[in-house]
């Protein structure tokens, strides 16, 4: 397993030497000047020349790609030019906001998707079924930046002073702080430690912080500001796992061992949970791991909407404000997340089949 | 022992027909298909309105109705059937934010968002075809080299190499289209790729190898028409995708650029305005979600027409 996790790793290093080509060629493609695109149109020659020296864009593209290469080895991701911050820092305060709206998203399409794919399979062409499929096509058509909005006008306006109002913006209700969990554990760690790092990291998931910390009100408030846009990002998926749910559940369905295991005499639940659901589920993990890309990309508009400062958002913007260590640094981070899932994706194959072996 | 298996090769070509007909049968199944009927409807309609836009709009799609109408900016739909009164102007969708007729904008916005789909599967069919075909046909490292290009494509969220792309390119509505097009690339390199490995052990490609035929030959006339179907099942769900896709490329204004009535354009460009006037919301995402759902419900039905086999 770890041998054959290791060659996986090493296997995708020229994709992910391809990414960062790309990346950098793309981001200094990009027309204009950073020094005009953030300092403004009024900065004066001399004021950019002395901009682009500090930041280095005046050394040749090979040699700024060398010098960038020589520093991600060393896990220097760089300083944005934008916010003169660390680009680590600036990975360390927004990446939370999207693994936990990915992550929210992800689960409630398989939450919702996976039983609806099963019982439109075991009651194939029923009105379940029917319903099941219109309902699936219709979510992989719809516009997520536009559900959004929909969703933010019924939720945050036409149910306000109801107990279904949810709030449209923002991650936490004003005035309401998460602590992070070292702050109320009493560590000592130092600043910009590795430790330090990894625990803001994770502080900045405020509803695992707060459920290490049983910070109850917190947790309630940071959920209430999730739902609406983990479900606005949710449908698609939603709709792409209910239709595999479904077509695999009904290969496995038609098969003779589910017969045998009915003759045996085992409950249908059994039969469905145990025999049908264990071997329908590896297309099924397949396509959830998948959908990284989709949610990922309906991350840049569903953040744009809600108003969340996460990677896709600021990515999004250090496109148009040419901030090349950021547009680099993110990429980064998102290709480690594609490779890291696909691996997890692979590695799961041989827990759900034995059959399968990795070496 | 090879005049029974010539005699077996000529009673299956018998049961099944010219290869015509299997358009024909391929056809009556797709009408067969509940879903594919309804894609076929809905995409009837839209390019009805498409087509005979200027006589069904009743404005001209960027014409400000300051001082033509007593109409404000932004005002809710006016439908004399549901009860607006009879000595307002009617606007089945309201009016916008620059006082222009919402309905007549969508209209024509049918136009370029049919175009849109089109023109950006229509380049990625092109490109992907070429690049699939080539990967697929020579093998060796020069498949190596092209797929592992487009794997890296394919490492990048899609919206985001599209957003890149845009950014080299600059924003407006046909830049947009080319960066969803590339992106779309792979997906179609690699459907002819495996289709072509699969098709060019065929034995009517040897036979067609033996009597001298060129490899551009083969290719265009025996392994592309025989690799058509799941092409057109891949382009017609595509279509839709991209329109999404451009879509959403310009809900955040890398796409195309006012006063063009692009519907997602229409709606970046009064999603502030959600609150007070829903309307100018609703109705752009209502008609992009149509347009993209009549592509995949007949996606559908031509997959399930075309290679019973695909079905998902």
């Amino acid at each position: 397993m770890l041998k054959y996790a290791t060659r996986r790793v090493l296997a995708s290093l020229p994709v992910l030497f391809g990414v960062l080509v790309v990346t950098f060629a793309l981001a200094r493609a990009i027309p204009g000047d950073p020094c005009k695109a953030i300092l403004g149109e009024k900065a004066t020659v001399e004021v950019c020349e002395r901009f682009t020296r500090e930041k280095g864009l005046d050394k040749p593209v090979m040699v700024q790609f060398g010098i960038y290469l020589n520093e991600l080895a060393h896990g220097d991701f760089g300083k944005s030019i934008r916010f003169n911050r660390s680009v680590v820092e600036i990975l360390i305060e927004r990446l939370p906001t999207t693994i936990e709206l990915g992550f929210a998203g992800l689960l409630i399409a398989c939450l919702v998707g996976i039983p609806l794919g099963i019982a439109s399979a075991l009651r194939h062409n029923s009105a379940v079924d029917v319903a099941t499929m219109v309902g699936a096509n219709v979510g992989v058509s719809m516009p997520v930046f536009w559900l959004g909005l929909m969703l933010a006008y019924v939720f945050a306006l036409l149910l306000k002073d109801t107990p279904f109002w949810l709030p449209p913006s923002g991650r936490l209700s004003a005035g309401v702080v998460a602590t992070p969990f070292y702050e109320v554990f009493g560590w000592e760690l130092a600043e910009d430690s590795f430790a330090f790092n990894l625990s803001e990291l994770f502080a900045n998931m405020f509803i695992l912080n707060s459920l290490i910390t049983s910070n109850w009100a917190v947790l309630r408030d940071a959920v209430t500001h999730l739902i609406l846009p983990s479900a606005a990002l949710s449908t698609i998926p939603m709709a792409i796992i209910a239709r595999m749910t479904r077509s695999s559940m009904l290969q496995v369905l038609g098969l003779d061992y589910m017969r045998t295991a009915r003759a045996k005499g085992l409950t249908e639940r059994m039969v469905v949970i145990r025999h049908a659901f264990r071997n329908a589920l590896l297309p099924i993990v397949t396509i959830v791991g998948l959908q990284l890309g989709v949610v990922f990309s309906g991350a840049i508009l569903t953040e744009t909407i809600f108003s969340l400062a996460g990677v896709g958002r600021s990515l999004f913007e250090a496109i148009t404000a040419r901030d090349f260590p950021i547009i680099q640094g993110f990429t980064v981070a998102i290709a480690f997340g594609y490779i890291g899932v696909n691996l997890v994706v692979d590695l799961s194959y041989t827990f759900l089949d034995p059959r399968i072996r990795l070496d | 022992m090879a005049a029974t298996s010539v005699t077996a090769s000529v009673s299956f070509q018998e049961r099944e027909g010219p290869s015509e007909n299997l358009w024909l049968v391929a056809l009556r199944r797709l009408f067969r298909q509940r879903s594919g009927i309804a894609g076929m409807v809905l995409l009837g309609l839209l390019t009805l309105a498409a087509i005979f836009a200027p006589i069904i709009a009743p404005y001209d799609p960027i014409q400000v109705l300051i001082g033509v109408e007593p109409v404000r900016k932004r005002a809710a739909p006016c439908v004399h059937l549901l009860g607006c009164p009879a000595d307002q102007p009617q606007h089945l969708m309201g009016i916008d934010g620059n006082v222009r007729d919402e309905f007549s904008r969508i209209i024509y916005g049918t136009r370029i968002s049919l175009f849109i789909g089109f023109v950006t599967i229509g380049v990625a069919i092109v490109v992907g075809t070429i690049l699939g075909a080539v990967a697929g046909y020579a093998g060796g490292w020069v498949s190596d080299v092209i797929m592992r290009v487009l794997d890296v494509l394919l490492a990048f969220p899609f919206l985001l190499l599209a957003i890149a792309i845009v950014a080299v390119l600059g924003p407006g509505l046909i830049n947009a289209m080319m960066g969803i097009a590339v992106v779309n690339i792979p997906a179609f390199a690699r459907v002819i790729r495996s289709s072509v490995m699969a098709i060019k052990e065929e034995e009517y490609v040897s036979a067609a190898q033996s009597i001298g035929a060129g490899p551009l030959r083969i290719l265009f006339l025996h392994v592309l028409p025989n690799s058509i179907s799941p092409l057109i099942v891949q382009g017609t769900l595509g279509i839709g995708t991209a329109i999404l896709e451009t879509a959403a490329l310009s809900f955040i204004g890398m796409g195309a650029q006012p006063p063009d009535p692009e519907w997602g354009a229409m709606l970046a460009s009064e999603r502030n305005q959600v609150f007070s006037a829903p309307h100018l919301v609703f109705f752009p995402g209502l008609a992009i979600m149509t347009t993209v759902l009549g592509f995949n419900l007949l996606g559908d039905g031509l997959r399930d027409a075309l290679d019973p086999r695909l079905r998902l």
